[in-house]
């Protein structure tokens, strides 16, 4: 009898792929089938998009409605699907033009009042729409300044299902609808208020708002006598060095490194998409500030499982922290603590740059490209620095504290530095400087960089590979006889000694020197320190 | 059923007998029973031996009229259609089945929808 399609998107991973929503209404007792692999969650768009269809003042076709949606073999997954299928059946019923949503991508839950929610993943969703050479993509008004990001397609945002039908029918203009759009997020959204009507902060999971660090973690001007901790943080920072900060509970090593990402600099726009796009599939993104501009930071708990560090889930496959921490900061506070099976799964993603989750249905691949910063106590009892007076941890206990976080994720770590608590005197007088003026430096630095590793995949020092850095970045030739002497006498090891080439350039990135001197290389080599205190 | 109801249901069923001598069939049976049911019209279009199914509602509030007709339901229509067979003597090239909804609202006309080959 009749047939219409339109277009949605379903995810794997962070890709979107573009579902062609197929509404077939026939010959037939009345009822609705659903084909082409849906979960659960599609398959109860039937009922919302009835009651949605009904409840727009619109009849519900009493025929038999196929809904099909191909490639079958996909698995599609969530409520996103709702409006490509409510839009396909009244096409199909002749309601709206078939030809006008024929080529558009339509993503969004219905509620049963024909309201449409926000879904997560918009973002992805709309590149991949643009990738598929679709033009119109409507999607859901809390999602219209996500969906906006994308340049060359034009963003259509909805708030409920009749506004659609009226705008499609070509009863209202564009305009219109946008103003129908904000009139309906301004009745439905509940923003937190305290009792003298100012709006309280919304704080996101992501952590991302704030110029600085004052936001997130608070100042570096904060941190009172710690000048060498601080040093390796801001050198950390200017070449994306893992860091490992180790000490006795209460130096401030937990507070250095959440200062950290604040001393970032901005991420470039295509790298802000990059991230903006993971945590939109995680659906952390604010509505109406969604991109992120300022380096992610994650910092789970020591119990954190397996899935939620790497990535993972049941039926739908999630991001994990290391993914939502990509082009930013990943901080494992008390690193020790951790399950080993999530320590040892840090290997890959730090190798590559990306994680592979792989599960019975579909092997998919997130970006996690991240600095690592991990803290940890000398022993068990925290107490075994400097003489370990008080210290009750047998040898062993701290042999085998220590040896947890050794091997190779600790071969990756750069910078090692010990934290030790500050004397009195430096508490009283010490006036440190604040995050705004570190970041200005590490900006420098990463600048610095971009454009000496121009043409190559890396962007800071800290990605370079070993054998590349001694072929192409080697430092001068005092610094390398520096090296070599260390090499010859057993102080470092190979890998030690690419380390520190690598930290020496981010030294010299900092202070402005062309290439890494013998004084770059001297504090380069303070700087990696030993594995840890007690190893 | 109350005697409301089986007016209401005799009137859809006068109305879908009227419906079906339009389209240019002959009726050759209605109300017919068996131990499985009860056919509501057997008809003749052409070749075709045509079993329908009647359902009346006075509004859409409880669904559509058609919407009645859940799968158990097809599946007996199915049955009773051999049934009627075994026990006439006519040998039909094709067998069909029809559903007529006529939806009777408290003024106005009444609405016929009728569905060829609904199961």
């Amino acid at each position: 009898m009749a047939l219409a399609r339109t277009r949605s998107v379903t995810l794997v991973g962070v890709a979107g792929h573009v579902v062609e929503v197929e509404a077939d209404i026939g010959v037939g007792v009345p009822g609705t089938v659903l084909v082409g692999l849906p979960d659960a969650a599609v398959c109860e768009a039937r009922d919302r998009v009835r009651a949605a269809i009904v409840n727009s003042g619109r009849d519900w076709p009493q025929r038999k409605i196929t809904l099909g949606l191909s490639p079958a073999s996909l698995p599609k997954r969530g409520s996103s699907f709702d409006l490509a299928l409510a839009v396909a059946i009244l096409a199909a019923a002749g309601v709206v033009p078939a030809d006008r949503v024929a080529d558009a991508v339509l993503l969004g839950e219905l509620g049963l009042d024909g309201r449409v929610r926000g879904v997560r993943g918009v973002l992805p969703s709309v590149l991949a729409a643009v990738d598929a050479g679709h033009d119109l993509v409507i999607v859901p008004s809390p999602n219209g300044a996500e969906a906006a990001l994308v340049p060359g397609v034009t963003v259509v945002a909805v708030a409920h299902l009749r506004h659609l039908v009226a705008f499609l029918r070509g009863e209202i203009g564009e305009d219109e609808l946008a103003e129908l759009a904000a009139d309906a997020r301004d009745v439905h959204s509940v923003q937190p208020r305290n009792p003298e009507g100012r709006e309280l902060p919304v704080r996101t999971s992501g952590g991302t708002e704030g110029t600085t660090g004052d936001a997130l973690g608070g100042d570096l001007a904060d941190v009172r006598g710690q000048g060498e901790a601080r040093y390796a943080v801001e050198v950390s920072a200017a070449g994306g060095h893992h860091l490992l900060l180790h000490g006795a509970p209460g130096t401030g090593k937990s507070m250095l490194a959440m200062r950290l990402p604040g001393l970032l600099p901005r991420l470039s726009r295509s790298d802000a998409l990059e991230v903006t796009a993971i945590h939109s599939v995680a659906g952390t993104l604010a509505g109406d500030t969604p991109l992120m501009e300022h380096a992610p930071f994650q910092d789970p708990h020591h119990t954190a499982t397996v899935p939620a560090v790497l990535g993972g889930g049941t039926s739908a496959v999630r991001p994990g922290a290391v993914s939502l921490a990509h082009r930013g900061v990943l901080l494992l506070d008390e690193a020790p603590e951790f399950a080993t099976p999530v320590l040892e799964g840090l290997r890959q993603p730090m190798e590559r740059g990306s994680i592979v989750v792989a599960r019975a249905g579909a092997s998919i691949r997130f970006p996690a490209r991240f600095q690592l910063v991990l803290t940890a106590n000398p022993c068990p009892c925290g107490l075994g620095t400097g003489g370990g007076a008080g210290c009750r941890c047998t040898p062993t206990q701290r042999r085998r504290y220590a040896s947890r976080l050794s091997g190779p994720v600790l071969d990756r770590v750069d910078i090692r530095q010990a934290v030790v608590a500050p004397s009195r005197a430096a508490l009283a007088t010490d006036v440190p400087e604040g995050s705004a003026a570190v970041q200005a430096r590490v900006t420098e630095a990463r600048d610095r960089q971009r454009r000496r590793f121009a043409g190559t995949p890396w962007t800071c020092n800290g990605d370079i590979p070993g054998p590349l850095l001694r072929k192409e970045f080697p430092p001068d030739v005092a610094a390398l006889a520096l090296v070599e002497e260390q090499l010859r006498r057993g102080a470092l090891t190979g890998r030690g000694a690419d380390r520190s080439i690598r930290v020496a350039w981010s030294v010299a990135d900092l202070r402005g020197v062309d290439r890494p001197t013998l004084t770059e290389m001297h504090i380069a080599l303070g700087l990696r320190g030993a594995s840890m205190v007690a190893a | 059923m109350s005697v409301r109801g089986q007016a209401l249901g005799d009137y859809g069923e006068r109305i879908a007998t009227d419906c079906l001598l339009a389209a240019g069939m002959t009726i050759l049976d209605r109300n017919w029973r068996c131990p499985e049911g009860e056919i509501d019209i057997v008809a003749r279009d052409g070749d075709v031996l045509v079993v329908c199914e009647v359902k009346t509602r006075r509004g859409n509030g409880f669904g559509g009229p058609l919407e009645a007709i859940t799968p158990v339901k097809a599946q007996r229509l199915r049955r009773l259609a051999a049934c009627w067979l075994r026990a006439h003597d006519v040998h039909p090239a094709e067998i069909r089945i029809d559903a007529i909804g006529v939806l009777r609202p408290d003024r106005g006309a009444a609405e016929v929808d009728h569905l060829r080959g609904a199961v």
